[in-house]
């Protein structure tokens, strides 16, 4: 029995947000008296893989298939589950990403396991019971949730832990053939198209993030958020109403029917913080608050805030971010 | 083509969440209930993919009990042709799963749409499980669906774009924005909707895999520390050396 982590790779490099699920992996493992084991997916390399012992993963799995590169659910879903029955694995942990969750909802059928998305904490077992803390009703409350099956999967939620990085230590790599058939590539993308990101931030897994609302009063201000978002290398966000006019593109959009994010930090710039775009930023670590209205009610959930014109307020706050690198 | 539209019933999205004194479950007094706003974009999509396709049907799908039906009828007005309830209160998302799984393969139906998550559960877990019950394809979550016989042409996100996939019936695909603008139901709508058929079944299959142990709510903000905008770069400093995040 043992521990196995599915880390999603891209132009061969481990993403953050599976450094964090091999993190958590291994925690796990650590707890129950057992290895974590990796399984590679996406666009990986040798020398990425094996620096995941830096998170404590003791061996990982690589199937060198080139089109496993791009994501397709089957091909993915057969892959972890050949890996996961080699390892003998009871417990699965993936990100809870558009592929984690996509997979790991496949898996747990395949598998007949438990499932809990969204967790946003090492599980409890006490008792005699496996207990995994998870965010629902978007953002607004958590929940502990039982896993009673035999075979657990947790797709763990971006930004909950932070990774570990024990410098030095490196993990086997492993070739791995879970014995791919064409069909299993059926539902492959007939393309993919990449978006650009400002400062090449994805927003997803970015943790500081700068988020404009309707008080920016139209998409020709929006170079304000971006200059500073570029000072601090952090990602770009706004709110619903701006998606809905196309001032922005909806992947940027935040919020209870948008993505849910959970920063370190997190600057609203003329957003009036309606409880639909609270709940999709509510568990950043600090969240910063710029309005002209006093009255904004998203200063009630601000660490920080200043009452002033973003016009005015933004640029200082790039200057002083400038001046301090 | 047969469309089948998967709805949850959950709290409006204005609503403050509370528990009850046990933090077991969800205090519902005076909770105002809709459909789950992600299901709109998969019930539109499906009731206008009906009017492009002559011969099509429209039904919706609920596992509730009774006191979902004022959304079921909703649905209805806003276009389904029928609605089918099972009569069990959601346990977790993979005995919902059974039960849409059952019924989708009891009715043949070709496409199966839901929302991408529910915004209670927020499981994203659902259309995952359909698809591997049925042996079917699922892509989730979709951006844009289109229709060429029996070939689907969806835009899937994923992070920091998309991916075009193509599949064929029978599949399943949950549904987000921007795929369609929700319609909202008309007059006429809400009127033939009390006539349309709404047939309620059993719940079968296994017990839930999953099961809720408390609810939390988030700790309270300590309340907001407030810069002068004359000084605003006072705020970079504190960020830095006071919260350590920068």
């Amino acid at each position: 029995m043992s521990v196995l982590v599915a880390v999603e790779c891209a132009e061969g490099e481990v993403k953050k947000s599976s450094l964090e699920v091999a993190t958590y992996g291994a925690r796990v493992a650590a707890m129950l008296g057992t290895t974590a084991t990796a399984i590679a997916v996406g666009e990986a390399s040798e020398a990425g893989l094996a620096k995941l012992g830096e998170q404590g993963i003791a061996k990982v799995l690589y199937d060198a298939e080139p089109r496993l590169k791009d994501f397709v659910n089957n091909a993915y879903t057969k892959l972890i589950a050949a890996a996961a029955e080699q390892e003998q694995a009871k417990i699965i942990v993936l990100a809870n990403s558009n592929i984690g969750a996509a997979v790991g909802s496949r898996l747990s059928v395949r598998l007949k396991a438990s499932l809990a998305t969204n967790v946003v904490a090492l599980p409890k077992t006490d008792g005699g019971q496996f207990t995994v803390k998870r965010g629902a009703f978007s953002g607004k409350a958590f929940s502990d949730v039982v896993l009673s099956g035999e075979r657990k999967i947790i797709a763990l939620k971006k930004n909950s832990i932070e990774a570990s990085h024990e410098a030095g230590k490196t993990a086997e790599v492993a070739a791995f053939a879970a014995q791919l058939a064409d069909a299993d590539f059926a539902d492959a993308p007939q393309q993919v198209v990449m978006q650009e990101q400002t400062g090449g931030v994805l927003l997803p897994e970015a943790a500081l993030v700068v988020s404009g609302g309707r008080g920016m009063k139209g998409p020709e201000n929006w170079h304000l958020i971006e200059e500073l978002a570029q000072a601090l290398h952090a990602g770009t966000a706004c709110s619903k109403p701006v998606s809905d006019v196309d001032w922005r593109p909806h992947h940027e959009h935040v919020g209870q029917t948008g993505i849910t994010i959970s920063p370190n930090l997190y600057i609203a710039c003329g957003i009036s913080g309606a409880i639909q775009h609270l709940a999709g930023v509510n568990s950043s670590k600090v969240i910063v608050v710029i309005n002209k209205d006093p009255e904004a009610p998203f200063f009630k959930a601000a660490d920080y805030g200043i009452v002033g014109d973003v016009f005015d307020v933004l640029p200082k706050l790039t200057a002083a971010v400038k001046a301090l690198n | 083509m047969k469309f089948l539209v998967c709805i949850s019933n959950v709290p409006d999205t204005t609503t403050k969440i509370s528990f009850t004194p046990d933090n077991k479950e969800f205090n519902k007094a005076g909770v105002q209930f809709v459909i789950n706003p992600w299901d709109e974009y998969a019930l539109t999509r499906a009731i206008e993919l009906k009017e492009a396709n002559a011969g099509s049907t429209v039904t919706v799908l609920n596992v509730g009990e009774a006191d979902t039906e004022p959304n079921i009828r909703k649905a209805l007005a806003i276009g389904a042709d029928d609605a089918i309830r099972v009569n069990a209160a959601p346990q977790d998302a993979y005995f919902v799963a059974e039960q849409i799984a059952a019924v989708a393969k009891d009715g043949a139906y070709d496409v199966i749409l839901m929302g991408k998550e529910s915004i209670d559960y927020n499981g994203f877990q659902v259309h995952g499980m359909v698809g591997e019950m049925l042996g079917i394809p699922t892509v989730a979550p979709a951006m844009k669906l289109d229709l060429a016989g029996t070939t689907a042409t969806l835009e899937r996100e994923i992070e920091g774009g998309k991916e075009i996939v193509q599949v064929s019936t029978p599949f399943v695909a949950s549904c987000q924005q921007p795929m369609c603008e929700p319609r909202i139901p008309n007059m006429r709508g809400i009127m033939t909707a009390r006539t349309k058929p709404l047939k309620v079944v059993p719940a079968v299959g296994e017990p839930a895999r999953t099961q809720v142990a408390e609810f939390a709510l988030p700790p309270k903000k300590q309340g907001v520390r407030l810069i002068d905008a004359a000084n605003a770069g006072e705020l970079i400093q504190l960020l830095r050396s006071e919260a350590k995040v920068i």
